[in-house]
């Protein structure tokens, strides 16, 4: 029998004039990396509030643990780490102290909440910051202490919304690599993303939202290779091109400045293109979650 | 049984909040300590010793007497006051501190009841500062100082709690401003502080009693630290604790209301 973490099923979350969650089911397994993709407004954050047990349902049901938010809130709490998409560090203390008076929070004694936040600081490299004030801290530095603080009570369910959101590629590649490592340790994670590549190279399976609803479920692989399935030759969207592929019986889709084409045989239309428009720019490269992201949840722009 | 353990959770839960801020304000001890012991040597100096010396007695005792309780009581009022009004709010909406907090076991109704506890450690803060001065230049009875400590926490949870309902339904921080200047400074002037109640026509009396709480700890604490005696204490101290109950309860569902959606 599968032991799940978290059961929804036809969620619901409704604010005055607005449904932000519109019914939506996912079930998440012990010691899986889930994903919730989505554009802004999605319904993603609300999700997860609810998960957190700070945020009660307007309907259906919701068992983290085999418990329920509404009722065993502390207790779901007391395991659960989160680490949020807003910095909420305590800026007036030292890196060391923010881990010390957080542990509190969680009835953990200072001594052991001692060692577990030296363990947690050389884990996330942040050892000779130990007694650095915040606002000494980059940015990559600040979310690798927000993930050592949501792990200070040594949880069996890390929530994380965006988790490297606005950084540099070394400082998203370490925190990547520490949360692979934490699931290679048998924690069970759920994250939230805009970054396709972050989901695709992260997750074991994920969900794609939009407008409160859950488009799909899957590996990024599987929904790759359902929804998209080839490869993808793009091209400059110019009308000689546009009229060519028409002449020719080719189906493309237009998406601002390029023509996208889905095919098993780029090779053949490349050299095609190739023949009839001297020096035009042609990229081909394998179908992506983005391509099954944009496929599903439009070009549409959203705020 | 359950009840119990509930009841022992709330406690530590609103302990733990308490003692986060308190953890904060030690480390900027040097800054927030200063304030306490200078703002009433200037209203001492100032208002008592300069004003006083063309003032003879007020109601037997000598003006510098008079007013000392008074800053006494007006200090935990504006400690407590603004540590729940501007403190909470910069915890709540610019620190995002409560959002951390939530995030572990603690509650909502926790981290508002260790606010105002704390608020109110703040006014013991000031008094205790305050009596210190008091003391030394011999202004308070010593007596009366000890009991005017607690009374001075109790004090601190009210006004706490007053400032933590507006810090609840502010919009944005700077419309805190206007209970500080609507309520707080009329408070501070008008509570039987600088000149006794009695001076101002019946209806304004009557005014300042029901709606003024700093009256009531202005009148506990000036018969307290001068020895005479206070014919409305009974009215005092229930204004004070019902008072407290009232606010903090209010101020909870406030900011339930604000932050559960």
């Amino acid at each position: 029998m599968d032991y799940y973490v978290i059961e929804a099923n036809n969620l619901i979350k409704k604010y005055r004039d607005l449904t932000a969650v519109n019914s939506i089911n996912f079930s998440v397994p012990k010691g899986e990396l889930f994903g919730f993709l989505g554009p802004n407004g999605a319904g993603k954050t609300t999700t997860m509030k609810m998960v957190q047990c700070i945020s009660p349902r307007t309907q259906g049901s919701l068992k983290i643990f085999g418990m329920d938010p509404d009722t065993d809130g502390r207790e779901i709490r007391k395991c659960i780490g989160v680490v949020p998409q807003e910095t909420n560090l305590d800026p007036d203390l030292s890196v060391f102290d923010n881990l010390a008076v957080y542990a509190r929070f969680y009835d953990i004694s200072s001594r052991e909440a001692a060692i577990r936040a030296d363990e947690l600081l050389s884990f996330f490299e942040l050892d000779t910051k130990r007694d650095t004030i915040i606002e000494k801290l980059s940015g990559g530095m600040k979310r690798r202490l927000l993930l050592a603080r949501a792990l200070i009570n040594r949880p069996e369910l890390l929530i994380l919304d965006e988790p490297t959101i606005g950084l540099d590629p070394q400082a998203r590649h370490h925190i990547w690599e520490k949360l692979l490592k934490l699931r290679a340790e048998g924690h069970t994670i759920v994250l939230t993303t805009h970054y396709l590549d972050e989901a695709a190279r992260l997750c074991d399976r994920l969900v794609i939202m939009d407008q409160g609803s859950i488009l799909v479920t899957g590996s990024p692989d599987a929904l790759v290779k359902h929804y998209i399935g080839m490869d993808i030759v793009e091209t400059e969207n110019i009308p000689e091109v546009v009229q060519y592929l028409d002449n020719a019986g080719i189906h493309y889709d237009s998406g601002g400045e390029v023509l996208q084409v889905r095919t098993k045989n780029p090779k053949d239309i490349t050299d095609k293109l190739r023949e009839s428009f001297q020096g035009i720019r042609i990229i081909t490269r394998p179908g992506s979650l983005e391509d099954v992201f944009l496929l599903l949840t439009g070009r549409r722009l959203r705020d | 049984m359950k009840k119990i353990k509930r009841c022992k959770e709330f406690i530590t839960g609103s302990y733990r909040v308490w003692l986060r801020n308190a953890l904060v304000f030690r480390k900027n001890i040097r800054v927030n300590l200063v304030p306490p012991f200078i703002e009433p040597l200037l209203y001492l100096g100032a208002i008592g010793f300069g004003i006083g010396a063309y003032i003879t007695d007020v109601d037997g005792l000598p003006y510098v007497r008079f007013i000392a309780p008074a800053i006494l009581a007006a200090s935990v009022m504006n400690a407590s006051f603004f540590e729940c009004a501007y403190g909470t709010y910069v915890r709540m909406y610019y620190q995002k501190t409560f959002d951390a907090i939530l995030a572990t076991p603690i509650t909502l109704k926790e981290v508002i009841l260790g606010e105002i506890l704390w608020g109110a450690t703040r006014g013991l803060i000031s008094a205790i500062s305050i009596s210190i001065i008091l003391f030394v230049l011999g202004l308070a009875s010593p007596s009366g100082l000890l009991i005017v400590l607690p009374l001075s926490f109790f004090a601190g949870m009210l006004f706490a709690g007053i400032a933590a309902c507006f810090s609840a339904i502010s919009p944005s921080i700077d419309t805190i401003s206007y209970p500080a200047t609507l309520f707080i400074a009329p408070m501070f002037l008008f509570s039987g502080t600088f000149f006794p109640l009695h001076l101002l026509p019946q209806v304004i009396q009557y005014i300042a009693l029901i709606f003024l709480p700093l009256t009531h700890v202005v009148s506990l604490t000036r018969a307290l630290l001068t020895g005479t005696s206070d014919t409305f204490w009974a009215l005092n101290i229930t204004w004070i604790f019902v008072g407290i109950l009232v606010f903090s309860f209010l101020a909870i569902r406030l900011f339930e209301r604000r932050l559960i959606v």
